[in-house]
């Protein structure tokens, strides 16, 4: 194994971990004096520079956040849509992957390839804004949902997944006399849980981070998902330079702002351990050549 | 096509499983229980899967390959009553009018430079940080330090944004303080356009670097432990063995996420630049993705905006297969 007794060894540790502690407590600070700040009161924030814990405790902010109405409606709204958009998405997904994952199947090719070739171009913003347009889908959440609702590269792992299940398993359902879709539904499903759940999450976060397709298709802002609402409320009122903010908007107090972007993070942070094990096998399958 | 086809799901899969084929039959092409035959016979025996197929397969025709269709009011004079198929053709004339409008040249300039700030920065740094997390063999601080920079990989834009608006805030912002005193300054970094650029490149460290090792750790463990032992017996130093074994050994990945890199070179992150972007620094922050949305959903030149959008693209298209061939002129392995 390797060795490190030397002089020059030992120091290069030191100074490595101290270094990569370092890198490690940066990454997180930001988090911390933001939650420090959702609970310090206005004038705290304001006279002291950066604290990490609030001298005087309050829930005011968050108090304030949920007695308001377009706050509210915003947090509801984003987590139907991520909700009902991470259940549709999936299921797009997985009814296209069980055929293709058919070798026999004919026909099966060519969708693959029109499947792959859609990673590599695609319309790009404004057609696809006009076909939404055309659909009629402004101002609907379905608008957030439907334009992504198969991802391609799930699309190709979960055929994959499936194309590796042992074949006899649906053999013999076959002999029981379950249809095509029975053996989805009550033998590939199942078994397939892990991956599902993995595929879950990429679409959930997907929805819940969004910015661009409510920026592109929900103009009216009583429609507005969470992060929509989180770019109003922190883009200081000088910074509004950018369009699609409501004129009549009053910024609001700093804490306000700090206890937003909390309960945005929150699912997040909540969610992390599953994500941070699932998405680094994600990230992994395919991509580490040779 | 299917070539391509083939190289990524063979990427993507984990290659040939059990039960991949059908049976034992060496031969994949002979299935044995599949009605040969005609096609009608052929769907009336897998019915269940075709319909099963179908959202999938209209998905992609109307969400995927309608608005590549639509990129062809590029060439047309695009009028929302007339439609797509009914607009009037104009040739190149949106081309002709970006190439020569003052904008292109500023659009192409702010892109590049973001893009080569975040290859020349970020991309780096990235190794680095891996370099130094691969010599850690603390397991638990390895792994303490991994589960704290892979976090703000999972926020959104949104969230980065307004933590930067948080901690630059005039006048209270945490670095907006330090960074004046220690510069003995008053710059307000939010809308100085000098501080544009070093902002984005800020972030995007911030959010990606920790999460882009986990490529580059999976290439360091495939390295060949029995080098460094024989290194160690010639007298490398720790330094020695990180430039002629480690870096090495991973050449192939970092070749590979460098091409992917080039490929979305002009693809600067609509999102991060958007938020960022307000009155004061127009002039550095419009890039080729934030210059559409402008000219095309607020401003509605929506043809010519698609003939900028597809500019991009083909220049991006361009860079990934131009990088790789000039990866395998090199003697590497390219990506396909």
């Amino acid at each position: 194994m390797k060795v490190h007794n030397t002089t020059g060894g030992r120091v290069f540790d030191a100074a490595n971990y101290a270094f990569l502690s370092l890198i490690g407590i940066i990454t997180l600070l930001p988090f911390i004096y933001v939650i420090a700040g959702s609970f310090a009161n206005e004038a705290e924030i304001t006279r002291r520079a950066f604290f990490v814990w609030p001298e005087q405790f309050t829930l005011g902010s968050y108090e304030y956040i949920f007695s308001t109405p377009a706050f509210i409606r915003a947090l509801v709204t984003t987590v139907l849509v991520t909700a009902v958009g991470t259940l549709v998405q999936l299921a797009f997904t997985v009814t296209m992957a069980y055929p293709l994952a058919k070798k026999t199947l004919r026909g099966r090719q060519v969708i693959l390839s029109l499947v792959v070739f859609a990673m590599v171009f695609s319309g790009g913003m404004i057609p696809t804004f006009l076909l939404v347009k055309d659909l009629g889908l402004l101002n609907s959440y379905w608008a957030l949902i439907l334009p992504a609702a198969i991802n391609p590269f799930s699309l190709i792992i979960i055929k994959n997944f499936f194309q590796e299940l042992p074949q006899e398993l649906e053999e013999s359902a076959k002999m029981d006399g379950a249809t095509e879709i029975g053996i989805l539904w009550r033998i590939l499903l199942p078994l397939s849980k892990p991956v599902l759940a993995t595929f879950a999450l990429f679409y959930a976060v997907g929805i819940w981070n969004d910015f661009m397709s409510p920026l592109l298709y929900l103009s009216d802002n009583s429609k507005w998902t969470l992060q929509m609402y989180l770019r109003q409320v922190t883009a200081s009122s000088d910074l509004l330079g950018t369009g699609n903010v409501d004129p009549n908007y009053i910024p609001p107090e700093q804490g306000i702002k700090f206890a937003v972007i909390v309960v945005a993070t929150l699912p997040i942070l909540i969610f992390y351990p599953f994500l941070q094990k699932h998405f680094a096998k994600g990230m992994l399958i395919g991509s580490v050549k040779g | 096509m299917s070539q391509l086809t083939d190289a990524l799901a063979s990427n993507i899969g984990h290659g040939q499983g059990p039960g991949t084929d059908t049976g034992k039959s060496s031969k994949p092409r002979k299935p044995p229980k599949v009605p040969r035959g005609k096609f009608s016979v052929h769907f009336a025996h897998y019915k269940w899967l075709y319909l099963l197929l179908l959202p999938g397969v209209v998905y992609f025709a109307v969400f995927r390959y309608a608005p590549m269709y639509g990129v062809s009011i590029a060439f047309k004079d695009y009028v929302p009553f007339l439609g797509v198929n009914g607009s009037p053709w104009v040739g190149t004339q949106h081309f002709q009018d970006f190439f020569s409008n003052p904008d292109f040249p500023r659009l192409l300039g702010n892109t590049l430079i973001l893009a080569f700030l975040n290859l020349g920065i970020a991309f780096p740094l990235t190794i680095v940080l891996a370099l130094l997390l691969n010599e850690v063999r603390l397991s638990i601080l390895k792994r303490t330090v991994q589960t704290l920079v892979y976090i703000p990989h999972f926020l959104s834009w949104t969230i980065v944004a307004s933590l930067s608006f948080l901690l630059f805030a005039l006048d209270f912002g945490p670095l907006f303080l330090f960074l004046n005193s220690v510069m003995g300054t008053n710059i307000d970094f939010l809308s100085d356009p000098n501080w544009f650029r070093p902002l984005i490149v800020l972030q995007e460290i911030w959010k990606n670097t920790g999460w882009g090792t986990i490529i580059f750790l999976a290439a360091l463990a495939t390295v060949d432990q029995d080098q460094y032992e024989a290194a160690i017996i010639d007298g490398a130093g720790r330094f020695r063995r990180v430039w002629h074994i480690t870096l090495p050994g991973i050449r192939s990945t970092i070749i590979v996420m460098l091409i992917l890199a080039i490929g979305q070179m002009l693809n600067t992150g609509f999102e991060q630049i958007y938020l960022m972007t307000n009155a004061l620094n127009r002039s550095v922050a419009d890039v080729f993705d934030t210059y559409v949305y402008f000219v095309g959903i607020t401003q509605g030149a929506y043809s010519y905006s698609t003939a900028v959008g597809l500019f991009k693209s083909l220049v991006g298209i361009v860079l990934i297969f131009g990088t790789n061939a000039l990866a395998k002129r090199f003697n590497q392995s390219g990506l396909f």
